[in-house]
């Protein structure tokens, strides 16, 4: 198992945000979360990506325990993610955004940027490559020196998942990847999304947009109310009563955020 | 290395004539003016790196600044060093008090931040202004020794001084320059723009912060140092809070988290204020509303205002045939 999770909780106050969830990825996997809005999904990724500490329960990455690892660490470890409200570094243009990305593989420090070393020349070449090849590899090149601010909502949304490239990771989490876009572009992100798994990568997404889901993802875990209600292949899930029931139990499951 | 590349024209040309300044000046005060506002600046440099590049709103500095002063005075008065080993000494020991500020106040974020730092500041200058068998109270120290020569070069004539001066603040131009364009500025321009998304790409912001705050309490340390050996004299007004603010205020008004603001805003501000009574008088009256004006066309300081109009006129043409373009890739 790449990823898992054992008998992972967060609570706000008293609200139980997560459930209790037992969650394995396997390597090479793509797995989707779904679940009625305020399930918990965002909740999980914040859980697993460090920026909140889980109330109770285990998070295992590679077999070795990270539960208390601050977030930078899960990142080098290998572990990378997109925001559901799409996060960039804004008065910055999108190459320069990608090139942050890979600073972590890097060691360049004060002494190396003053003397402007071998070191120092080293790494801003290895991250100008690799923020190259990731925009190359997400459609993004002709976009380069545009600021991020003007450019569209789909090819931020790339953007965000090129940044998470850059941090060259084995595991990427995706929140919502194709929320407040068309048709065409989601085919589009679901285009991009099968290509890193064909590059070896392993994609754990959160969406709300049913037929991208049913279409990518090889498992399903379904959440409701924080709580781990289904698991399975994508036809076990959708043939599962109590999850058409949590569906149409909640009335504000829209495909609006 | 191309020396006399197009970008690096201007800061040639500016260093040039910084060298010839004390040629064509004869005037003695304008002199001295100018020696001050290339010591400020050398302090609001380092506020330019924790505050301008990454976005944390420091209030301790002339504090900081003040620990160098004082430093560098107390080993000279007390134990007799010179001004270089004592300024070395004044430097680390301000960037040792930096960093464990540091480690402390950049557990804390935003307003928190800014006032956990203004204490800091505060309590600096109510120490020094209180603990009169070190540092004098507020007779403050008389008598420190300027810089002794260095070889065949002697400090005693104004000029010498201000080459002195000159030299530290070009180095620290320098060294700022240097981490600015680099992965490590790229660095803390992305903490400032934001901290989770920076973690989240698997950087340790909070050693990136600390590395910032050790930076700007060196060069405060460094301005309070030559502060020390150019007056000779120090008193705690030197270091209280009001002169953060002033120099928060020629930070503003230079060019927040630009290359050149800190130079120009300490130059202009400082001249302005030095040479009119009046405004030194009624200084928060005139600069509050000039700050405000200016916060609100220019951003970015005037440097960021001379920014836009170079880039304005280096690409008048292309900027007309901009909206077209923009207006085709969105569709
Ligand atoms: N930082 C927080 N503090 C307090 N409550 C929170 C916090 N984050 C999330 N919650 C609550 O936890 C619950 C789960 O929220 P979460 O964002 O994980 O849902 P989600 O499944 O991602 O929903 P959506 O599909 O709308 O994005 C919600 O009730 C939410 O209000
Ligand atoms: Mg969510």
């Amino acid at each position: 198992m790449l990823l898992s999770t054992v008998n992972l909780s967060k609570s706000f106050g008293g609200l139980m945000a997560v459930n209790s969830v037992d969650f394995s990825i396997k390597k090479g996997q793509i797995v989707a979360i779904i679940g009625p809005n305020g399930s918990g999904k965002t909740t999980f990724f914040n859980v697993v990506s460090g920026i909140h500490r889980p109330s109770a329960g285990k998070i295992f990455f590679n077999g070795e325990d990270i539960t208390g690892a601050p977030v930078y660490e899960r990142t080098l470890k290998g572990i990378a993610r997109t925001f559901q409200t799409t996060t960039l570094f804004s008065n910055a243009t999108v190459l320069d955004n990608v090139i942050v990305g890979h600073r972590l593989r890097t060691k360049t420090g004060f002494w190396d940027v003053l003397t402007r070393n071998r070191r120092f020349k080293e790494d801003e070449r290895k991250c100008r490559e690799k923020a190259l090849e990731v925009l190359e590899f997400a459609g993004l090149s002709n976009l380069a020196d545009r600021p991020v601010e003007n450019i569209p909502q789909e090819a931020r949304k790339r953007v965000a998942i090129a940044m998470a490239l850059a941090t060259d990771p084995q595991l990427v989490l995706l929140d919502e990847p194709a929320a407040g876009i068309n048709f065409d572009e989601t085919a589009g992100i679901t285009e991009l999304v099968r290509k890193m798994q064909k590059r070896g990568l392993t994609v754990c997404l959160i969406e709300h947009k049913m037929q991208m889901v049913m279409n990518l993802a090889e498992h399903i875990m379904v959440l409701n109310q924080g709580m781990k209600i289904a698991e399975g292949t994508p036809e076990e899930v959708a043939n599962n009563k109590v999850v058409i029931e949590a569906y149409l139990g909640s009335d504000d499951d829209a495909e609006d955020d | 290395m191309a020396l006399f590349t197009r970008k690096n024209c201007p800061a040639l040309a500016l260093v040039i004539l910084s060298l010839i300044l004390p040629l064509v000046i004869t005037n003695k005060y304008f002199m001295h003016v100018i020696i001050m506002g290339y010591i400020w600046a050398i302090a609001v440099y380092g506020l330019n790196i924790i505050l301008g590049y990454t976005g944390q709103t420091a209030l301790g500095h002339a504090g900081f600044m003040g620990i160098g002063a004082y430093t560098a005075g107390l080993l000279n008065l007390k134990l007799g060093l010179s001004f270089w080993p004592a300024m070395v000494l004044a430097c680390l020991f301000t960037a040792f008090l930096g960093w464990l500020a540091g480690i402390v106040s950049l557990r804390t974020r935003g307003h928190y931040f800014s006032i956990f730092t203004l204490c800091v500041g505060v309590i600096i200058h109510v120490v020094i202004t209180r603990w009169d068998d070190l540092t004098g109270g507020m007779n403050g120290l008389i008598g420190i020794s300027g810089p002794p020569p260095a070889g065949p070069v002697s400090f005693d004539s104004l000029q010498a001084q201000y080459y002195l001066v000159l030299f530290f603040l070009l180095a620290t131009i320098f060294v700022a320059g240097r981490v600015v364009n680099s992965l490590v500025g790229r660095t803390l321009t992305a903490i400032k723009t934001s901290e989770e998304l920076t973690e989240v790409l698997g950087i340790n912001t909070m050693k990136n912060k600390i590395f910032a705050f050790v930076l700007a309490t060196f060069f405060a340390g460094l301005a309070g140092a030559l502060y020390a050996g150019y007056i000779k004299f120090l008193g705690p007004q030197m270091c209280s809070v009001s002169m953060t603010f002033d120099m928060l205020l020629y930070l503003f008004v230079g060019g927040n988290g630009t290359i050149a603001g800190p130079l120009i805003g300490s130059l202009v501000l400082s001249t302005i204020t030095e040479s009119l009574q009046v405004v030194q008088e009624y200084r928060t009256v005139i600069f509050g509303p000039i700050l405000i004006v200016l916060i609100i066309f220019f951003p970015r300081g005037l440097y960021g205002g001379y920014e836009i109009l170079r880039d304005r006129i280096r690409r008048r043409l292309p900027a007309r045939e901009a909206p077209e373009g923009a207006k085709e890739e969105v569709c």
